[in-house]
């Protein structure tokens, strides 16, 4: 690692003006199981670290009237045995589940792992598909992002470099709504040769999808809104036909690379199967609320 | 410029002088000479490094040592305890859970945390709560028959 001067703020307000007077000099460490990693790889080298791990009021789980908040400090291990989020979304608890190791979710944070932004992060299908935002805050004020416009390109966010990311809020689903999550890859824990979220809501009654979001991990610079799969399924009945169409379409709007996860064509299969499979999971769910 | 780091391991209080920069795996192995703990990969996969900090099992690779001021480490050199092996240890003997031996601390740690957590782990438990713990001699099968004979003792 390259030497960089350490700083530990000890309030939020500390680590804003910090921030703001160093921006793109510092590098903001939080559970550092990614930056402790690069800093050590000199892929970065800040001047500065600011360490917020200390920095109190970011780390709970909230049932808020509207959603859970989710403080951004938070451990991966904390969001994966939260039986708050058990109960609002399994398929959260899910992919924390089999984000890297145990060790790794011990001490790596929620907020951490987004403004990482790594493609083929667990966390950001499962959000962008529930309509998740992030709220960022900075010296000059806040601003809430919502998850689908955070990220722009390999690793990179919109957050600036004077904002820290304070919290992940996530809307409750709607009656007669589900989700589901899967990573493929080749041991639990590993990076994804291909990973799908689903949410589904239904029309109880009639069998007909009211409205699908699907996005795609691990396949594309960024993790991706498959818009045209979810689209596709607005309006139609339930069929099995449908779901398979889906698949094909999330499939095309894959933007995969070969690498030794796999081929091209073998990851757009791959996320085909799994968009077909969470859907049909997504709906079971939708229909046992 | 070096800080001062205080915190404590396997029970002793130490205050040292560190570069921020430096990560508590080279300063538990450089600076306190604790050379139980293994550098493995570096890169947070492997588990070789695993120490229990605060009660949870992390890769002291991937922490800064700074990180770990005023916490509570323990190493593998932490678990004997008056010259008498950890009940982990000896079911790692027991079952010949050790071929080269480079993975044993962190596999120990691992199962240390896991089994603070939930005394009596069945096998698939053991298998989520060390899966971050590489053997390379893939000696896995009698690591989960240790750790599953450690978990079957009334522990005291």
């Amino acid at each position: 690692m390259r030497p960089f001067e350490y700083l530990a703020p000890k309030d939020l307000d500390e680590a804003c003006s910090l921030l703001s007077k160093h921006r793109d000099e510092a590098k903001i460490l939080s559970g550092g199981q990614s930056l402790v990693a690069l800093l050590r790889q000199r892929l970065v080298s800040p001047a500065y670290v600011i360490d917020i791990r200390r920095v109190p009021g970011l780390d709970y789980i909230r049932e808020d009237k509207d959603g859970l908040s989710i403080g951004a400090l938070t451990t991966h291990r904390t969001v994966e045995i939260s039986p708050a989020v058990a109960k609002r979304f399994p398929m959260l608890a899910e992919a924390e589940h089999r984000l890297a190791h145990r060790q790794v979710r011990n001490w790596g944070t929620i907020g951490g792992n987004l403004s990482h932004a790594d493609p083929g992060g667990d966390l950001a299908p499962s959000l962008m598909a529930l309509g998740a935002e992030v709220k960022v805050v900075s010296a000059k004020g806040k601003r809430t992002i919502p998850v689908v416009e955070f990220f722009t390109d390999y690793m990179v966010t919109v957050i600036e470099p004077d904002e820290i990311m304070v919290e992940v809020s996530i809307p409750y689903l709607k009656a007669g709504s589900g989700g589901a999550y899967h990573k493929e890859s080749i041991r639990a824990g590993d990076r994804p040769i291909a990973s799908v979220a689903a949410v589904v809501s239904l029309d109880g009654k009639a069998g007909i999808i009211r409205s699908a979001r699907i996005a795609l991990g691990g396949v594309g610079l960024t993790p991706i809104l498959a818009k045209e799969a979810g689209k596709s399924l607005a309006g139609k009945k339930a069929t099995a036909a449908v779901v398979l169409e889906a698949g094909a379409i999330a499939a095309r709007e894959a933007q995969p690379t070969a690498d030794v996860e796999g081929s091209v064509e073998y990851k757009r299969h791959i996320v085909g199967l799994l968009t077909r499979d969470m859907l049909n999971l997504a709906m079971a769910r939708a229909q046992s609320k | 410029m070096k800080m001062p780091l205080q915190f404590r391991v396997n029970g002793e209080d130490y205050e040292v002088y560190v570069e921020p920069w430096k990560t508590l795996l080279e300063v538990l192995r450089d600076e306190l000479e604790l050379t139980g703990t293994k550098a493995g990969c570096l890169a947070g996969e492997c588990g070789t490094c695993t120490v229990i900090v605060d009660g949870k099992a992390v890769k002291s690779c991937l922490m800064l040592a700074p990180q770990a001021a005023g916490r509570e480490i323990m190493t593998v050199e932490g678990l004997a305890q008056g010259g008498k092996l950890h009940p982990l240890q000896q079911a790692f003997i027991d079952h010949f859970a050790f071929q080269c031996g480079f993975c044993t601390p962190g596999m120990l740690m691992s199962s240390k945390a896991l089994l603070d957590e939930n005394p009596h782990p069945t096998a698939d438990d053991v298998k989520e709560g060390l899966y971050g713990n590489f053997c390379r001699c893939t000696g896995y099968v009698k690591i989960l028959e240790a750790v599953l004979a450690a978990g079957a003792k009334p522990r005291g």
